[in-house]
């Protein structure tokens, strides 16, 4: 005798993968080597892998923005630009200690992105894209204006705020490595938290369908708002970062169309636009790339143009949108699936 | 504020709508892109530095005025334009804005490191001899330069032409059909993949003509790109989409708010905080300008197209 099995079918919502658990451990264990390598690696390999790792959370930052929220933003170097200003101001005219101006780095931008957007906003589409790199442009000629930020020519930490972070040279480097992987990780896993709590459902409905997403109750509008003002607040935090570490600002180098959006752009389209492991894979690329054709000039960027044109015409999911459909593999779940149980008497169901 | 007594006005007035002739040539290609396929063209000013290029080799190699490599330079670019939309950016056109901008944005990218590659960070300028330095006086003290002149006349015809293209024409009308309606419009046996390759030909054909006229007027370097289609973009928003007249409003407002920023407010505010004034001012308030209609207007002063 058996009761109906619609009665005794239980299903549970599945959050994580086989995959996803194996590659969480790996992760672990490949971060604890990342931490130990000031201990073991020359400072070149501390700098390139904290270079990588900015990126990363730049990459993943304008993904969110773009493959999620639908917003695509050409103009996301004025808020590492924002950032890295606002931390030169703080420590040099109000002596605010470095690493707490970082924080306020972050706050400024997000305070500034909240006007911005219900400017840009009245934009839409490829129209927004441009809008919001005019407005990159006005703070990068009016930065330029300001001789108390250096003018046009920019200007440098003095060596007493310098001194402020650690006492000597090796141990900066060290400070600024580990601070590198935690600020991005923790960039990193916030938009990770995000795509995984009510927001993410939301913006996966957007990405897939915007007008549908709406119909079934999805305030748009405002999910783009908080996605624009908190994608701006971490990328304030990695320009005060960035800027720290560089320890020399200039309105050129702050709000760089090339450095902080072009090749972010390149990484997350051939990568895979709207998945987290995309921009991982973009990243590898562009750094491998990078390092390859380090001696032939500009002719990366060429390459990588060539690359993100093709990926577009072709393959609009990416590397990683081919790999991952056809294996069904899944490194970074942020989706949630009916998986049906037998029943909790352990009968079949 | 009794130097302001000094400024020329009439002067900044006619200089700024002048070089607002030049910002609705710009725009032409990038109206006519986006009214008839909805395509954003982020490489269109790329395209404008390439043409110019283009136009600087010709002059090179034949000697001839610069003003004559319009005749190899236009066509050259209308079959550019036609191949370029054939071949690649008509994959991209669908429901997502996505594809069509990260297209155009990876060629603009391809253009500036391949100029730069093959012609170097110089600035380069075309020279059209006594042309250039030329001017008519006007009463009350007024001179007015010829070649600024040219340049808002050859807006002008361009735009006249284009009004009669669409309006008035069999090819014209196709061009309207698809716009409004491009499923339709195939259904009536319009070829849409054809069209779209003619109207980008024709966008680059207008871009090759400003192009030649910039190179002669404002030296150029293989970056100069992006600051011409902001120029362009600020032109065709704050005239209001698919408004061909109202571009050349637009090219106009922008061409007079920059001549003020670099004579009036620039001086003004390094006044005030005491600095030197810095020639950034004119693009600076141009931006400002933008900014400031987009809040009040934010379709612009004469809409046509709704997206």
């Amino acid at each position: 005798m058996s009761t109906a099995p619609a009665f005794t079918t239980r299903f549970d919502v599945e959050r994580s993968t086989q995959l996803s658990r194996v590659s969480a451990v790996i992760a672990c264990l490949g971060l604890a080597v990342l931490i130990s390598l000031p201990w073991w690696g020359e400072t070149g390999t501390m700098r390139l892998i904290a270079e990588m790792a900015y990126f990363l959370a730049l990459a993943q930052l304008w993904n969110l923005l773009a493959g999620y929220a639908g917003l695509v933003s050409v103009g996301q170097q004025v808020y590492v630009g924002i950032g890295g200003y606002v931390l030169f101001a703080t420590s040099d005219w109000y002596g605010v200690h470095p690493l707490l101006a970082i924080l306020i780095s972050g706050v400024a931008a997000a305070v500034i992105s909240l006007p911005m957007a219900l400017i840009v906003f009245r934009l839409r589409g490829a129209y927004f894209a441009v809008g919001t790199w005019v407005v990159a442009e006005i703070f990068n000629l009016f930065v330029a204006q300001v001789p108390q930020l250096g003018g046009g020519s920019g200007y440098s930490l003095t060596p007493e705020i310098v001194r402020s972070v650690a006492a000597d040279r090796a141990g900066r480097e060290m400070l600024m490595y580990w601070m590198a992987l935690a600020i991005s990780i923790a960039v990193i896993a916030f938009v990770y938290m995000l795509l995984r709590s009510r927001h993410g459902l939301a913006l996966t409905a957007i990405r897939d369908s915007e007008a549908a997403s709406e119909s079934l109750g999805v305030d748009t509008y405002r999910t783009k708002l908080m996605i624009y003002v908190v994608t701006a607040l971490c990328t304030g935090l990695l320009g005060g970062f960035i800027f720290l570490q560089k320890l020399r600002i200039s309105p050129e180098a702050a709000f760089s169309i090339n450095d902080w959006t072009v090749v972010v752009i390149f990484m997350v389209v051939i990568g895979g636009i709207g998945t987290m492991e995309g921009p991982i894979i973009g990243l590898l690329i562009y750094f491998a790339m990078r390092e390859m054709l380090a001696d032939y000039g500009s002719w990366y960027l060429i390459l990588l143009g060539i690359v993100a044109v093709a990926v577009m015409l072709t393959a609009r999911e990416g590397i990683w949108g081919l790999i991952g459909k056809r294996f069904d593999l899944h490194l970074f779940p942020v989706r949630r699936r009916l998986i049906q149980r037998p029943d909790s008497d352990g009968k079949p169901g | 504020m009794s130097w302001l007594a000094e400024v020329d006005w009439a002067s900044v007035l006619i200089q700024g709508t002048l070089i607002g002739g030049l910002y609705a040539l710009f725009a032409i290609g990038l109206s006519l892109a986006f009214g008839i396929m909805r395509l954003v063209n982020i490489a269109h000013g790329d395209l404008i530095v390439l043409c110019a290029y283009l136009a600087m080799i010709v002059v090179n190699a034949t000697g001839m005025h610069p003003l004559l490599s319009i005749a190899v330079v236009v066509p050259l670019m209308f079959v550019l334009g036609y191949l370029l939309q054939r071949g690649l950016l008509n994959f991209t056109l669908g429901p997502s804005i996505l594809p069509p901008l990260l297209v155009t944005f990876g060629i603009s990218v391809i253009i500036q490191n391949l100029l730069l590659e093959v012609f170097g960070a110089d600035t380069r300028r075309l020279n059209a001899g006594a042309m250039e330095t030329a001017s008519i006086a006007l009463p009350g003290d007024v001179t007015v330069g010829i070649f600024p002149l040219v340049i808002f006349a050859v807006a002008l015809v361009s735009l006249g032409a284009l009004q009669y293209l669409l309006y008035r024409t069999r090819l014209g009308r196709a061009f309207r059909a698809t716009s409004d309606d491009a499923d339709t419009a195939e259904l009536m046996g319009i070829d849409n993949r054809h069209l779209y390759s003619l109207a980008m030909g024709i966008a680059l054909a207008f871009t090759a003509l400003a192009a030649v006229l910039f190179s002669i007027r404002t030296s150029f370097d293989p970056a100069a790109g992006p600051i011409n289609l902001i120029f362009a973009f600020e032109a065709v928003i704050i005239g209001g989409l698919g408004s061909l007249w109202g571009t050349l409003l637009g090219g106009v407002i922008l061409g007079v708010s920059q001549s003020l920023g670099g004579s009036v407010v620039g001086p003004s505010v390094s006044m005030l905080i005491g600095t030197q004034v810095s020639a950034q001012w004119q693009i600076l308030t141009g931006h400002i300008v933008f900014i400031i209609i987009l809040i009040v207007k934010p379709d612009g002063l004469f809409p046509r197209i709704r997206d």
